[in-house]
């Protein structure tokens, strides 16, 4: 009989059910990231090889995306922002969320070693396993430190597209990866600031509810500081150039600026004006991090056609 | 008398059953645009034949070299061992 049911069943999941399974607003930044690993690295890549290796790594962030959302069902549907994802909706059976994850990093991971190395695989493969593990399964729930640890899942893109490319790990990776890595905290925790109901809601401990606004406001600070430490540091390994450390002295202080705003204010300004310097902190956070790899995109291809020589770089 | 779909199921899941299409035919085109792209990209056109779970100890890296010193080495005693036979 639930055989019965399941065929007249009228609200199949579509296709787009199941690709917003994969997180694709994650997905972009991971496919960016990765590319731009790839496209600085001191090694040229087959075309074909790239972009097969790019699909990889996208794939695979999504089916641990798909492995998150399985996971996470229950707190998302309580949450007024992810309620209406595809498994709370009732668009998707956890159960194929389930599959589809599995199924989806099995085949991203070995792919991408027949296409590339046996590092960018393990390194994929790794960075599935954090995510869905570590941070879902294990961080999340227990710590409000989770998105510290847990931002290492987003941070390992650039590193695998720089080894797809070199078959190994550098500074440079090393750096591009602690930048994303340092620039999660003070990202997600803007975030939390004017959304904090929601995550206490579902219980997820987050810095906000469990130590208060005040600390968090902290914290921001506090990870902003080492952040332009590391984001300069890039400017003066191979990746980088003078284009770079402009954009980068730029964007640093406009971020920074916006993390002291965000700790000088008390919750009274917050509440006051809607929590505006917070959403406004945001939003540069992802101008930022964009302007960055952007930047060493940009100086890769000044490299590439002798452009950074007037530099004496 | 022409078969015919009815079931609703099949307009239903059409989406689902183009995108299964479409992921499998790109896999496909994927694996294939692989195998083209490591076979060019090989230094000797040999080693396309290795891994075929048979020692092939011609196939070894140096091994044709070694066979054409060989042949040299033959060609360049030979006429002294036809002389000395005579």
């Amino acid at each position: 009989m639930t055989d019965a049911t399941n065929h007249t069943q009228t609200q199949d999941a579509q296709m787009g059910d199941y690709f917003a399974l994969m997180k694709p607003r994650v997905m972009q930044l991971v496919v960016f990231t990765a590319l731009v690993g790839l496209l600085v690295a001191p090694v040229g890549v087959n075309p074909f090889v790239g972009f097969v290796a790019i699909l990889c790594i996208a794939v695979g962030a999504g089916a641990s995306g798909a492995l998150n959302m399985w996971w996470d069902a229950d707190i998302d549907a309580v949450m007024k922002r992810t309620v209406n994802r595809p498994i709370p909706s009732g668009a998707v059976q956890p159960g194929e969320a389930l599959g589809i994850g599995l199924a989806l990093s099995f085949f991203a991971v070995i792919l991408l070693f027949l296409a590339t190395n046996a590092l960018a695989a393990g390194l994929l493969a790794f960075t599935i396993f954090f995510y869905a593990v570590i941070y879902s399964m294990w961080l999340k729930r227990s710590t409000p430190q989770n998105i510290v640890i847990g931002g290492a899942a987003g941070a390992f893109p650039p590193m695998i597209g720089w080894a797809v490319a070199t078959g190994g790990i550098s500074i440079e990776s090393v750096l591009m990866f602690a930048l994303i890595f340092m620039w999660t905290p003070p990202h997600f925790w803007a975030l939390a600031l004017f959304v904090k109901s929601d995550y206490g809601d579902a219980n997820v401990p987050m810095l906000t509810e469990t130590h208060g606004r005040k600390a968090t406001r902290n914290h921001i600070l506090g990870y902003c500081v080492p952040l332009v430490v590391v984001a300069l540091w890039l400017g003066f390994t191979s990746v980088g150039g003078p284009f770079y450390l402009a954009v980068a002295v730029a964007l640093n202080l406009w971020f920074l600026k916006g993390c002291y705003d965000i700790w000088t204010r008390t919750d009274a300004d917050s509440d006051a004006d809607n929590h505006a310097v917070e959403k406004h902190t945001f939003k540069v956070s992802l101008y930022y991090l964009f302007g960055h790899f952007t930047a060493l995109l940009i100086e890769a291809l000044l490299r590439a056609y002798g452009l950074t020589a007037w530099a004496g770089w | 008398m022409a078969m015919k779909v009815e079931h609703e199921m099949h307009q239903r899941r059409k989406g689902r059953n183009i995108g299964v299409f479409l992921l499998l035919f790109g896999l496909i085109g994927i694996v294939f645009g692989l195998t083209v792209v490591k076979v060019l990209g090989l230094s000797d056109i040999r080693q396309l034949e290795r891994f075929d779970h048979v020692a092939r100890p011609q196939l070894e890296p140096g091994a044709l070299e070694a066979a054409e010193e060989r042949a040299a080495e033959r060609a360049a005693t030979a006429p002294q061992n036809e002389e000395a036979s005579n």
